[in-house]
């Protein structure tokens, strides 16, 4: 009581807003929040491969499957299609509608470039019998490097439905509210990308 | 015959018309009844011709207020059905002695208790806590709308949407038999084969999306949406409860999520996650399921602490007692949620190190809880009370939880809990916390905020009855049940063979009865209320001398919430405007700037059914087409730019002028 008393003794207080009241939008901070979970999903992930990932059950260890040369070069077009997302929207900074969809374009060939490097090194495990129902450590390994993928598929999806309404409908706010967005997304991916593979590629192939 | 076989099973996977319960007589009766009250109030709607008016003010609505309410009418629904599951075990319990098997089988026994727990937990307690948050917090707030009106209309949706995949499993195939948090390797497919699981799996992934991001929709308007001047520490409690409930929920359900993602692999593709051989550990499913099971019983109670935090200060005329300090238990009990959840596997055999270490976190919450329900008390102290309805649940919860809260500290003993590990000891201590905690504060915040929502006070005599044959019921029901639990008896079993034990099953079992008679009475007090609206009729908008900004407005308040938006200066804002001389606006409205209603949450929640049916069912192409189906109208939701509108100022003023006739009245 005491603390109200103090305040305000002399004029009447205000109580609400004549004029039109603008709260702060939410996009940006309900976006992060999203992506927190969704890293709380890879958390569970990770720590599912951290219990499983040495139960070889008599099968194939990292050592034997994995060939790093083919992993970090899906790792650079990974990052390269990061960087290139970033002069995206250096250029939707400029306002420049091209040269934005033109790097949007690249990001995508990158994109498409992980996910089928992925794809082959998925089809080469399964053909040599390293299927993900081979041992718990092969099923962690493909859930957690899978999970990743379907969110870069989702991303390719969402990068080419705004390519096209960028395209049609310009850079407008909207337009520029989802492209940050989708940039957050994209280097989230990067991020979780950098852990698969530092913790399940090469601490993985030390033993 | 080889083709037509592989046609068939290629059209309708595993789905025959053997999926159909018409040999058990229970579930066809309970499909009759069903049946035709659903038909009756479907040709209701038609004769009165009221789809038009559901469909654009109420199934497509983006407003909070409107989507709080479908959440509790959708909770109440689901408690009938709950509630229904556990009357049936009640009985089945009182009377399978002495070699008689009572009325249910196993078989049906077990699908009775799964769906009991998950019914009452994801189905009842959920959306009814999350109904309240939606209606409320925005109007405490001094805010329009939640941050994202139309997440929020599809959060709703994929909410019933799970419900109605949970209610499906009644009547086409089986529900899981696995108890509630299906453990594997039970829950697996060698022991688990049929449909039983993948309905829970799938109604609860279905849902989850609907609660996740409701999560971070409430975080996002409260952290963004307050009236100015409400600082954090200037927030009515209930809102601060709901911060902190919404952050759990963001920070768990993707764990649940993605561990039933994990069994559902197990199932469905053949990894070896929880499994016995080749490398599996059930035990990470047990970790991981009480990573989100711990903090999910803190997200159901801390609205309800929220709600008799509210009703405490109201109804004793004080301000509440150690706001401070209550802020700060919340958020510690948030924390806290966190780091006990090996507690509910004592046995799992962790040593004695781990265990001590979750024995006394555990121990630890009680300290902030004990703080809360000395701040209430201490509000009460000296307070001038009002017996009305909400303040009776509010001691009833004060006097019932405190004895579920001991006997959660005695559980909370690892070598107690060895003894009394999977007892009905514990099914006592968690129905004493939830009835008495979580449902005691659903049913005060629905007496509390009634009129706000509807203009109108529930009757009072059907109140005190619902709120008497609940309480009363509750002890009959469950004391039983810890004499029961110490004599070790078992969770989960359907037959007994000593008979010294069946008196307290039929006490339990009358107790039960008492609590039908108090839901009965809920359902009475709703209709009865309904009906004498007029005599009850408190349309002025502030019926409890309110204390927090909801009461500012009318009953029930306008779409747009309030015409000009409210400077605070106290965390019992409204008390203190009424105490400074404020007077309410009558001119100068303007325009307002509201988003516009949409139906792409319902029609995205309905072919989320469809893909769940199709893949518990293994329909794989209709699974595969319902799943583009999702993507496409997503995508074309997006392509919708013109998605807000305008109350013309005329409308505003017509509005506000109306009320202040009424009021005028009034005085």
């Amino acid at each position: 009581m005491s603390a109200t008393q103090v305040q305000n003794t002399d004029e009447k207080p205000v109580f609400y807003l004549k004029e039109e009241h603008h709260p702060e939008n939410s996009t940006m901070l309900g976006f992060w929040l999203y992506l927190m979970s969704d890293c709380l999903i890879f958390a569970v992930l990770f720590a599912t491969h951290g219990v499983l990932g040495r139960s070889y059950a008599a099968g194939p260890s990292p050592a034997d499957l994995f060939d790093l040369n083919l992993v970090a070069i899906n790792t650079a077009m990974l990052l390269l299609s990061s960087i290139t997302y970033g002069f995206a929207m250096l250029q939707m900074e400029r306002n420049a509608k091209m040269e934005t969809l033109v790097w949007l374009g690249i990001t995508g060939v990158f994109g498409a470039a992980f996910l089928g490097l992925e794809l082959y090194e998925f089809y080469h495990l399964i053909l040599e019998g390293a299927g993900p129902t081979r041992s718990a450590f092969l099923s962690s390994f493909f859930t957690l490097v899978g999970t990743h993928g379907l969110h870069v598929t989702f991303g390719m999806i969402w990068l080419i439905t705004l390519m096209v309404q960028v395209r049609r409908y310009g850079l407008n706010p909207e337009n520029r509210r989802r492209l940050m967005c989708l940039s957050m997304f994209w280097h989230f991916l990067d991020v979780i990308w950098i852990g698969v593979f530092s913790f399940v590629y090469l601490l993985g192939v030390l033993g | 015959m080889f083709g037509d076989i592989s046609l068939t099973k290629f059209l309708f996977g595993r789905l025959s018309l053997e999926a159909i319960p018409y040999h058990e007589p229970i579930l066809v009766v309970t499909f009759a009844a069903v049946a035709v009250g659903g038909l009756a109030i479907l040709a209701l709607i038609t004769k009165f011709k009221l789809w038009g008016y559901l469909w654009n003010e109420w199934f497509t609505s983006v407003d909070h207020k409107k989507i709080g309410i479908m959440y509790i009418i959708l909770a109440i629904v689901m408690l009938l059905r709950g509630f229904a599951d556990a009357i049936m075990m009640r009985i089945q319990q009182a009377i399978a002695f002495n070699g008689n098997e009572g009325y249910l089988n196993p078989h049906h026994y077990d699908q009775i208790f799964t769906a009991h727990g998950v019914i009452m937990i994801f189905f009842v307690a959920m959306p009814f806590v999350t109904g309240f948050m939606n209606y409320v917090v925005p109007l405490q707030i001094g805010a329009r709308d939640v941050s994202f009106p139309f997440l929020n209309n599809f959060s709703f949706w994929m909410t019933t949407a799970g419900a109605v995949i949970i209610m499906m499993s009644l009547f086409v195939g089986e529900f899981a038999r696995t108890g509630w948090l299906a453990y594997p390797p039970l829950s697996g497919a060698d022991y688990s084969p049929g449909v039983g699981v993948d309905y829970y799996i799938w109604g609860l992934q279905v849902a989850g999306v609907g609660t996740t991001l409701s999560g971070i929709n409430l975080i996002a308007t409260i952290v963004k949406m307050r009236a100015p001047g409400m600082t954090f520490m200037k927030m009515p409690v209930f809102t601060w409860t709901s911060l902190c409930t919404n952050i759990l929920i963001v920070a768990t359900f993707p764990i649940l999520t993605a561990t039933l993602g994990l069994l559902s692999l197990d199932r469905y593709v053949g990894t070896n996650f929880f499994t016995n051989d080749l490398g599996g550990n059930p035990m990470m499913y047990v970790n991981l399921i009480w990573i989100w099971g711990h903090p999910e019983v803190y997200i159901l109670v801390l609205p309800a602490f929220g709600i008799f935090s509210e009703v405490v200060a109201t109804f004793c005329g004080k301000r509440l007692f150690g706001y401070t300090s209550m802020v700060y238990a919340t958020c510690v009990i948030m924390i806290l949620s966190y780091l006990v959840w090996l507690h509910h596997f004592f046995t799992m055999g962790s040593g004695a190190s781990v265990n001590a270490f979750f024995g006394i976190t555990t121990m630890i919450i009680s300290i902030p809880t004990g703080a809360k329900m000395f701040n209430w008390l201490f509000t009460m102290y000296r307070g001038r009370i009002r017996y009305e309805l909400p303040m009776l649940w509010t001691i009833g919860f004060m006097i019932t939880f405190v004895i579920g809260g001991m006997t959660g500290v005695m559980l909370a003993i690892p070598p107690a809990d060895f003894v009394l590990h999977n007892s009905l000891f514990l099914i006592a201590h968690f129905h004493n916390v939830i009835i008495g905690g979580v449902l005691f504060g659903l049913m005060a915040g629905v007496v509390y905020w009634w009129p706000k929502a509807f203009g109108y006070k529930l009757d009072a005599f059907w109140g005190k009855m619902s709120f008497w044959f609940w309480q009363i019921g509750f002890f009959v029901a469950f004391m039983p049940l810890y004499v029961l639990g110490l004599m070790g008896v078992t969770r989960r079993v359907s037959q007994f063979e000593d008979p010294s034990l069946q008196i307290w099953f039929i006490i339990a079992a009358f107790g039960a009865g008492l609590i039908a008679i108090g839901i009965a009475s809920f359902v009475i007090q709703l209709v009865v209320s309904f009906l004498k609206r007029d005599q009850l009729r408190c349309d002025s908008g502030d019926p409890w001398n309110g204390r927090t900004l909801e009461w500012s407005t009318s009953s029930p308040p306008p779409d747009y919430n309030f015409a000009f938006t409210p400077v605070v200066h106290d965390h019992d804002g409204w008390y203190d405007m009424k105490n400074r001389g404020y007077e309410r606006p009558t001119e100068g409205f303007r325009a307002i700037h509201m988003p516009k209603n949409t139906g792409t949450g319902i029609i995205l929640s309905g072919i989320s059914i469809v893909l769940a049916f199709a893949l518990i069912w293994y329909i794989w192409w209709l699974a595969a087409v319902s799943f583009i189906a999702i993507i496409a109208v997503s995508i074309a939701h997006t392509f919708n730019y013109d998605r807000d509108f305008f109350i013309p100022a005329e409308t505003v003023t017509a509005t506000e002028d109306a009320r202040t006739t009424l009021l005028a009245e009034r005085t």
